[in-house]
């Protein structure tokens, strides 16, 4: 079973999310923020992670900067979920190291089809 | 909806597109025409089926697009564009390589997303075939969708099913609050109004045709006709695409499946030799 990591500042996002991954079979860890996310990847690296933007303590670009550096911070696939959805954002993500991106709002089809794109679905 | 209500339609979607109505599927016509009935103030669909038996032939036109529009997605099911890109486009490549020039026909161009999935494989190969000439050309019945599709304009949904963000960023802009594909593909593509059932002979002949979850809308009878006619269009070498829930197996002996390449089917000559040249056969 895979694992993936929600990053996300809302309750609401979080449980969304983690009910389209489970139905992925994913194993779902979760943060409220980006230092929260580095924590837990400083304890366990996932194999996906499902990132926010905009996030108090540490927002989501800054968090993916730091991750990229950590040892084994290359492995985890990450996929931005944002509502940033201006070609600057999304050059900027896809330069610190972001697998792929998503623009809020989605649903499962989307989230899945992003998923598969980047190899996490078999 | 009335039982003959139901029949009426049944048989006017089935003569004019080929599409099969079973009983089962009412829930289906029901969906898709209320919002055909409200957007003409219709109080419901007994008022627009008595309308459309006074033969409106306007609302017999929206009615059928409403029944034959599907969604679509960029690189649907992906498996057959990478086929597409690593089988048949390195053979055109080699086969074709004197004249310079290959057709695609995407049967079922729907709102455009699979022609200009096309554009971006071939786009993305451009420098592998300096000086060549392509032609694609995305047909469908629905006027309403083709003005969609020449439009290349996508909502945030849409551009985000199927196409990898790197290039959505490279072919993409944004424009208010929708997705504009970069006028170099959109140029790529030739749209045209065209129903399947009729004469094909004008739009001329083709290296490869797409015709992806179209002959599921059709019976037997009607999925052979089809798949007769789209042979006469193909070159001896072209292949055929269909979807993954469509076969050819048991209904027309015009295309053979090709040996595991899943979906894509070689032109059958009677009497042509077991191993004569196909562009969908790897190497």
């Amino acid at each position: 079973m895979k694992s993936c990591l929600i990053v996300d500042d809302s309750k609401v996002i979080r449980m969304v999310a983690k009910k389209i991954l489970s139905e992925l079979e994913f194993a779902t860890v979760e943060a409220e923020d980006g230092q929260q996310a580095l924590d837990a990847c400083k304890a366990e690296m996932p194999d996906a992670v499902l990132l926010d933007w905009n996030m108090p303590v540490m927002n989501g670009i800054d968090y993916l900067r730091e991750l990229r550096k950590l040892p084994g911070g290359d492995k985890p696939v990450v996929v931005f979920c944002t509502t940033e959805n201006d070609i600057e954002h999304i050059q900027e993500a896809i330069e610190a190291g972001a697998n792929e991106y998503i623009m809020k709002p989605f649903d499962s089809e989307i989230l899945q089809a992003k998923f598969a794109q980047v190899g996490l679905l078999d | 909806m009335k039982p003959d209500d139901f029949d009426y339609v049944a048989q006017m979607l089935k003569t004019r597109s080929g599409l099969v109505l079973t009983k089962d599927k009412s829930y289906l016509l029901e969906s898709r025409l209320m919002p055909v009935a409200r957007k003409r103030g219709f109080k419901g669909l007994e008022e627009l089926v008595a309308q459309l038996r006074r033969r409106d032939e306007s609302l017999a036109q929206d009615v059928t697009e409403a029944m034959t529009t599907n969604e679509s997605f960029f690189f649907r099911d992906m498996k057959p564009f990478e086929q597409f890109r690593d089988v048949v486009l390195p053979n055109l490549l080699k086969a074709r390589a004197s004249k310079k020039s290959f057709r695609i026909w995407c049967a079922a161009a729907s709102s455009g997303q699979e022609p200009y999935s096309l554009a971006i494989i071939l786009k993305e190969a451009a420098a592998k075939m300096p000086g060549w000439r392509i032609d694609i050309v995305g047909t469908d019945i629905s006027r309403e969708v083709l003005q969609k599709a020449r439009a290349g304009l996508y909502s945030q949904f849409e551009v985000q099913r199927g196409l990898p963000i790197q290039l959505m960023v490279k072919y993409f802009k944004k424009k208010e609050d929708q997705w504009e594909i970069d006028p170099s593909l959109r140029a790529m593509v030739q749209y045209k109004e065209w129903n399947l059932l009729s004469d094909l002979k004008a739009l001329g002949t083709f290296d490869v045709i797409f015709c992806r979850n179209v002959l599921i809308y059709f019976d037997q009878a009607t999925k052979g006709k089809v798949l007769e006619n789209m042979s006469r269009q193909l070159t001896d070498d072209g292949v055929l695409y269909l979807g993954g829930a469509e076969t050819v197996l048991g209904i027309s002996d015009k295309f053979k499946p090709i040996p595991g390449q899943r979906g894509v089917y070689a032109v059958n000559k009677p009497g042509a030799p077991a191993g004569a040249p196909s562009l969908g056969t790897g190497s």
